[in-house]
């Protein structure tokens, strides 16, 4: 939809193949493993957030060496209703459902999110899992940390420390999603004159 | 019997030339090309033409329609007691802009009208202030309660020319029939006003479709015939003139029809918005559409066209029944019944002339000479010798109606800001000028 | 990410509304079920709204309802109540609507004993308006909730027969159902007394049975509505007994109906009356699920109305 001052996403590069993304996604799982053990509860933040921390919970499920073989709990948030910038009137976003089948309540919740930016889609998150029970710690695991923090939030565990500008957008698609696994690097462009 | 006249100072007697009009007299089948010369208040000379006096004012009716003044035999002018609502003064201003040179006030007023000193009240101020004739009706019974008969004598005396509990019906049928019975001493015609209170209800519209879905508390047309249906009978067994108010629904006019075939002495009359719109219109909660009887469906309404045209409706009267948004700027179920009608009775019935099913003459009939045989009220006639009362209609003037505009007080029409076709342009009662429209140079 | 689409200042009722818009509220109102078992029951979203109950026409359910409703997005929830409107002495309802509104609510939430109120008053405020019932005209967000209801348990409203039985001339349920279900594809019967049915209810699209055997003939839902014992003055039924033994719910008519029918009741229930002891509580009964699914539902549409800041995306 190009047009004088339109903005258009326009792809630039692939930050991460699909192989790169399983590499990554095996790194992080084996860091769980090490750092939130014994026992970790995997929350994906909706919607991309979620798939990878049912990869993450597979990972960990069929890992070859015994010791590290492990059964973490698995649930997702969706951050919707705890937006702090969800606009008035008419659209709004979907809302998805929240499912923490087991009580988080004493439990290491490990929060897992596809992409970290300004840091609100996971203060969001925080404040879902509060108003569930009270987590004995939670820890943060991203696939992509893109920068440009607005908020105090940092992620214990990282596929892929990519810093770019607010022109920039990063994008993870995802098979679950259709398609093939792509880290994607966008740039905003204002259209041209027609 | 006395009426009261225009003689208020601001309107002169004039010497008037009406040239080149379309001159309709229904009462003597008169419908041509003709001029009429009035002066001292009497029609002095009718014929194509003639030459207008010296120093006469020459009124140019190229284009329109000279008739006898119309008369409406159903107003409510609300004085005494209502006067926020409307008064003798602004009502009859209203009734001229209308077309109107005679109106019969309605006696719910506050205090009712069922006592002369009342009707006297009504006839003085009509005298100070109308500024067309005012006929006032006396009560049928004392407060309009329904339970004994008012002084008709003394009503009538005093200048009453029919009487009627409008706004209610007598429900009481033994009262019914002694009322129909001492009016008849006195010839005067009892208007009745007909809902059957136990069948209504206190509905606010017409049961039907549209009330159903739009939960409205309703009530049926049964309400109505119900009681036309009662009273014929007590017709033919007493004989007295009897008047059927706003009649509304094709039962009741089927009834009236056969009345009338069996020679009773029954007349009827119907309002311009019964013959406009359905019970449709209410079902955006607008109190402007709640009135009683309330809007029907298009078959009923359909009725009201052939009866008005085949005469089994004698003639055309509005209810003008203004009221303030205190009463009408509230909940549908709350909120009074009635809307005004003496500004837009013209556009809205000549609807009929122009669908081609009356004639103009027909039309002029139902405003004039047909009412004022009903009551038998003078005027109703435009001749060499009678009185100047005369109605000056445009009939293709179109124009927007406009509460800011409107003469009424009281601005709760259903037709505001709707575009009408036909208005009066001149009224001249007893040879004054009640009213002239803007062609003429606007004397509101 | 589908956007939630409810193009309308107010929800005066349901007549109007396309199955899109219905579809919207009621798949909305499944996410906010979830709510109400969480430990902590609120979600923040309507922090700093307020909404504001105004009911004049008693009704204790439904106003806790909608104040647990915008609670639970964590509004500011103020009931008012009042007697049903302008009489000469009081304050008419649109002068009450006027100074409310004037204290800046974001929702007012109106019920009210006569038709065509909830209107009246959308005209004269700023604030979004949800009618809880206006006279016998309207209570959408009821119908809202039955359908929320029987689609749980029928997978889909479009092929069901719903049959509505009892009051059906002075029921807003039965209207705002008659138009939910039709425009969402049910086919709707309504039966109960003659004097119950008002004229011309099948130009609204319905069936209408002066017994209640041939109606439950195969019907999937059956929805009892409660009857009025107060208005009797009129005498429309001669009494509760032959209203029960002719026009009540019992098992043996609920046999009629297909064997996996559920039984709805939008409360309170008249117990004995229109519907027996034995069904109101058996395990054909919806009743209460409704209850839970009404705050889901008027969670939704307060969210609707009210959810949200200011637009300032770019």
């Amino acid at each position: 939809m190009s047009g004088p001052g339109k903005i258009e996403l326009r792809e630039r590069s692939t930050l991460l193949d699909r192989v790169g993304i399983a590499r990554a996604l095996k790194r992080m799982a084996s860091e769980i493993a090490e750092k939130a053990g014994p026992d970790p509860y995997l929350v994906g933040i909706r919607t991309g957030g979620a798939f990878l921390a049912n990869r993450l919970a597979e990972i960990m499920k069929n890992d070859a060496t015994g010791d590290a073989r492990m059964h973490p709990s698995v649930g997702v948030v969706d951050i919707t209703l705890y937006r702090d910038d969800v606009f008035r009137g008419m659209l709004k976003p979907e809302i998805g459902p929240t499912e923490l089948e087991d009580s988080i309540e004493g439990r290491t919740v490990v929060l897992v999110d596809d992409v970290l930016y300004t840091g609100r889609t996971v203060r969001a998150a925080m404040d879902v899992l509060v108003d569930y029970g009270r987590p004995r710690a939670i820890s943060l695991a991203v696939l992509i940390d893109r920068g440009c923090r607005e908020l105090p939030i940092a992620p214990d565990i990282v596929g892929l420390s990519n810093p770019v500008d607010r022109n920039h957008t990063v994008s993870v698609l995802l098979a679950e999603e259709g398609g093939e696994d792509r880290v994607v690097l966008l740039e905003r462009v204002t259209g041209e004159m027609a | 019997m006395t009426v009261s006249a225009a003689n208020n100072k601001a309107f002169a007697m004039e010497t008037l030339f009406l040239r080149g009009g379309r001159v309709l007299d229904p009462a003597s089948g008169f419908d041509g090309q003709a001029d009429v010369v009035i002066s001292d208040g009497v029609i002095a000379r009718i014929a194509p033409g003639a030459e207008a006096p010296a120093g006469a004012r020459i009124v140019d009716c190229k284009g329109l329609w000279v008739t006898p003044g119309f008369i409406d035999l159903h107003v409510h002018l609300r004085e005494p007691g209502q006067e926020y609502k409307e008064d003798i003064e602004s009502g009859t201003r209203s009734a001229a802009a209308g077309g109107f040179t005679a109106v019969c006030a309605m006696p719910n007023t506050k205090p009712a009208n069922d006592s002369r000193a009342v009707t006297e009240l009504m006839v003085r101020r009509a005298a100070e202030v109308g500024v067309v004739r005012v006929y006032p009706i006396g009560a049928i019974s004392l407060g309009l309660e329904g339970k004994t008969l008012s002084e008709m004598g003394e009503l009538q005396e005093a200048g009453c020319v029919a009487v009627s509990d409008d706004g209610l019906p007598v429900m009481d049928i033994e009262l019914m029939r002694r009322a129909l019975e001492y009016a008849r001493g006195f010839g005067l015609t009892v208007i009745q006003h007909c809902e059957d209170l136990t069948l209504s209800r206190g509905g606010a519209m017409h049961e039907g479709a549209v009330s159903t879905r739009a939960g409205i508390r309703a009530q049926p047309a049964a309400a109505e015939s119900a009681m036309v249906a009662r009273d014929l009978e007590l017709v033919a067994l007493t004989g007295a003139r009897y008047h059927v108010a706003h009649i509304s629904s094709a039962e009741s006019i089927r009834l009236v029809r056969e009345a009338k075939a069996r020679g009773l002495p029954v007349t009827t009359e119907v309002t311009p918005h019964h013959l406009t719109l359905t019970d449709a219109a209410c079902a955006c909660y607008d109190t402007n559409t709640k009135m009683n009887p309330p809007l029907r469906p298009e078959s009923d309404l359909e009725a009201c066209r052939v009866g008005l045209a085949d005469g089994t409706i004698d003639c055309i009267a509005t209810d003008h029944a203004p009221h303030s948004p205190v009463e009408k700027d509230v909940e549908f179920e709350q909120a009074a019944f009635g809307v005004t009608g003496l500004e837009t009775a013209i556009p809205l019935t000549l609807a009929l002339v122009r669908e081609g099913r009356m004639t103009p003459l027909t039309w002029v009939s139902r405003l004039t000479d047909a009412p004022a045989r009903v009551l038998n009220l003078p005027g109703g006639k435009l001749s060499a010798g009678a009185v100047a009362d005369v109605t000056i209609v445009d009939p293709e003037e179109r124009w927007e109606v406009r509460a800011s505009e409107m003469l009424s007080r009281s601005k709760n029409s259903p037709f505001v800001g709707q575009t009408m076709v036909g208005r009066a342009v001149m009224t001249i009662v007893g040879g004054r000028i009640a009213f002239a429209g803007e062609r003429f140079g606007s004397n509101v | 990410m589908t956007e939630a689409t409810f193009p309308h200042r107010h929800l005066l009722g349901i007549e109007g509304l396309g199955a899109q818009e219905l579809n919207t509220i009621l798949d909305l109102s499944e996410r906010f079920l979830e709510i109400a078992d969480r430990p902590i029951k609120k979600v923040p979203t309507l922090r700093g709204k307020t909404v504001i109950n105004l009911f004049l026409e008693p009704s204790t359910r439904t106003r806790t309802s909608f104040e647990l409703a915008a609670k639970r997005l964590s509004a500011d929830a103020v009931n008012m109540s009042g007697s049903a409107s302008s009489t000469v002495k009081g304050e008419t309802l649109i002068d009450t609507a006027q100074n409310i509104d004037a204290m800046a609510p974001d929702v007012i939430v109106i019920r009210h004993a006569q038709a065509g109120a909830a209107m009246q008053i959308a005209k004269h405020v700023r604030a979004g308006v949800v009618n809880a019932g206006d006279g016998a005209h309207e209570h959408p967000t009821q119908a809202l909730l039955d359908c929320s209801t029987i689609r749980a348990h029928k997978g889909k409203i479009a092929g069901n027969t719903v049959c509505i039985i009892g009051d059906i001339a002075n029921s807003r349920v039965a209207r705002s159902n008659i138009f939910a279900l039709q425009t969402l594809g049910a086919k709707v019967r309504v039966a109960g007394p003659r004097t119950l049915l008002p004229l011309g209810i099948e130009a609204m699209g319905v069936e209408a049975f002066d017994r209640l055997e041939p109606a439950l003939e195969g019907a999937d839902v059956v929805m009892m509505l409660r009857i009025q014992t107060e208005r009797q003055a009129i005498g429309r039924f001669p009494n509760t007994r032959e209203y029960s033994r002719y026009f009540g719910l019992n098992r043996a008519r609920l046999a009629l109906a297909k064997p996996d029918a559920i039984v709805m009741h939008p409360g309170p229930m008249n117990r004995g009356v229109e519907i027996s002891s034995e069904l109101a509580d058996g395990d054909r009964s919806v009743i209460l699920e409704q209850v839970s699914r009404g705050v889901a539902v008027r969670m939704a549409v307060l969210y609707l109305m009210a959810g949200g800041a200011e637009a300032e995306r770019p």
